[in-house]
């Protein structure tokens, strides 16, 4: 079952066409990686799908349920979560309550004037905290953090929303090749705990072949091809445009 | 409960609690005056902190609400001769109602944009008062407000203030620190991001800003009552860049630093006043202060300190 229908997508800005026509589908479940060389439209991409950018041209339904032009806030609701390629957190917050706002926007208990900020879910945020093994800095200012940890706490950021379906914009762009590996484990380890659908993207190709079950390729803002890990590996055009035998080839 | 003050801070606040409970044994009427003004100028500096230290933005119009909570008491009171405990009310919801009203427009744009539309709604507001003749009185302004008996008398209404601000202070920290403040803080923070974890930003902003309104009725509404009468430049837009100067000379980013700042600014003019007539430049140097060395007031300015003497040891 799809999950995530999109039909003709199209971002044009001003004459620079962005994303062109792109037809996809999510299936549940899967992992599936979006890859393509710097400017193939990748984050305005994910920008489209989570209502951050709204589409010039076509749809997307999300479970069934059509969200184009929808506010971010409500697509985040239906458990459509994301991340962000560059860090997106609340920096002068603790850790702890970077997490715990999340996890009161969930249960929609934002507009609550008279609950304590400090009490509301502490133990689910301490678990969260633990997962993506934040436990020791929860006092910190989140803008103190370490580039890698500040990038773990987008993640947990993102996980306290319950989404059913993650997409992560380069989630270890900026990591170290050890940062990167805890990451992706992490990452890895989550989605089969809590039957999480993926869809991220990712310049680092041992990274995306080592855990995407199916890849898409993005080029000039046109979906060029769709498939299997081994299909794209053989894939001439992809490799011509991407995997190291074009001009453009990125690292 | 789950509300929990930091033990210094709720130590400090019972000391000046005592301490004002004190001050009419001084039998001053010097100082019973100061300290009732400056209670009221708190407690204005503390609503505008929720929309400026809590949600991020910035208004240039905050005195809109200050004027109609004043100019609604005291009409309510006196053309209408309705008693306090209906008309203090109805002020307060009126402030709260025209700044849910004015934040309908404003929430639409940020930064700038959003300060400029909150002063021109201010501009609208003081010309209101300043047209209406028949009921608010117009440049002459309201004269002549009724005051409950129970409060007449400098006295019984230095408690009555006291009481008032304090209650109300204690309700603006509760909703600052509620699950909705602790989201106000995200939504100042980044808000793009809090709108990705699911939080409607502009209705947070809209409901920040019609909460600051109310409490600024209730600062109007007693001022009111203690000058007997309201003038058309409580809306005017000095009166919102005083507040705005009080916010930032004390903190933005300490719930209580706006308090502090009122009471500081509210003082320095005074004496400032007593030795010279060059106020507005002592204003303008006081401003540049804050920009250049103080930009998070004079709490940021004691926090810096006692890290200093903490680390030197």
């Amino acid at each position: 079952m799809a999950v995530l229908e999109i039909k003709d997508l199209t971002k044009d800005f001003g004459g620079f066409v962005a994303i062109n026509d792109v037809t996809f589908s999510l299936e549940k479940g899967e992992k599936h990686a979006i890859i393509g060389p710097n400017g193939a439209g990748k984050t305005t991409f994910f920008n489209l799908i989570t209502g951050h950018l709204e589409p010039s041209r076509g749809s997307v339904d999300f479970e069934g349920k059509p969200i184009t032009g929808m506010p971010p806030h409500k697509i985040v609701r239906l458990g459509l979560a994301r991340s962000f390629q560059r860090i997106n957190i609340f920096p002068r917050m603790t850790v702890y309550e970077n997490i715990q706002t999340s996890l009161i926007a969930r249960d929609h208990k934002h507009f609550s004037m008279f609950s304590p900020g400090a009490a509301q879910n502490r133990e689910e945020t301490r678990e969260l905290l633990d997962l993506v093994g934040l436990d020791t800095e929860a006092l910190e200012i989140a803008g103190e953090l370490s580039y890698g940890k500040q990038k773990q706490l987008e993640l947990a950021i993102s996980l306290a929303e319950n989404p059913s379906v993650l997409l992560l914009d380069e989630p270890t762009a900026g990591m170290s090749p050890q940062e990167t590996n805890e990451a992706i484990a992490l990452v890895d380890e989550i989605a089969k705990s809590r039957g999480l659908t993926l869809l991220f993207t990712e310049h680092d190709m041992s990274v995306v072949f080592g855990i995407a079950d199916r890849i898409s390729v993005l080029h000039h803002g046109e979906l060029i091809a769709s498939g299997l890990p081994e299909e794209m590996r053989n894939n001439p055009e992809v490799r011509r445009v991407y995997l190291g035998e074009g001009d453009d080839a990125a690292a | 409960m789950g509300w929990n003050m930091p033990r210094g801070v709720l130590f400090t606040c019972i000391v000046v609690l005592v301490a004002l409970a004190l001050i009419p044994m001084a039998d001053s009427r010097y100082l019973i005056d100061i300290s009732t003004e400056i209670m009221v100028y708190a407690l204005f500096a503390l609503s505008l902190n929720v929309i400026i230290g809590y949600s991020g933005n910035v208004s240039f119009g905050h005195a809109a609400y200050f004027a109609i909570g004043g100019y609604t008491n005291a009409i309510l009171l006196t053309t209408y001769e309705l008693p306090l405990i209906v008309a203090f009310p109805a002020a307060v919801l009126a402030s709260g109602l025209a700044a849910a009203f004015v934040a309908y427009f404003c929430t639409r744009l940020t930064d700038i944009y959003f300060a400029m539309l909150t002063l021109a709604f201010a501009m609208l507001v003081w010309a209101i008062a300043f047209k209406w003749r028949s009921v608010t009185g117009g440049d002459d302004g309201f004269v002549g407000v009724t005051v409950p008996e129970f409060i007449d008398g400098r006295v019984p209404f230095f408690y009555f203030t006291l009481i008032t601000v304090t209650l109300s202070t204690a309700v603006l920290w509760m909703i600052c620190h509620s699950a909705f403040g602790q989201t106000l803080v995200a939504v100042r923070e980044n808000i793009t991001r809090a709108g990705f974890i699911g939080v409607n930003t502009r209705l947070m902003r809209g409901a920040a800003f019609a909460v600051a309104g109310a409490f600024a009725g209730i600062a109007g509404a007693i001022f009111a009552m203690y000058n007997r009468g309201v003038y058309t430049e409580s809306a005017f837009w000095p009166e919102s860049a005083q507040v705005l100067i009080m916010t930032l000379l004390g903190g933005m980013y300490s719930f209580f630093g706006p308090a502090i700042g009122a009471a500081a600014l509210y003082l320095l003019e005074r004496f400032a006043n007593e030795y010279t007539e060059y106020w507005p430049t002592v204003l303008g140097v006081i401003l540049l202060v804050i920009v250049l060395v103080l930009p998070e007031g004079l709490v940021g300015l004691f926090k810096r300190v006692k890290a200093r003497m903490v680390g030197g040891r």
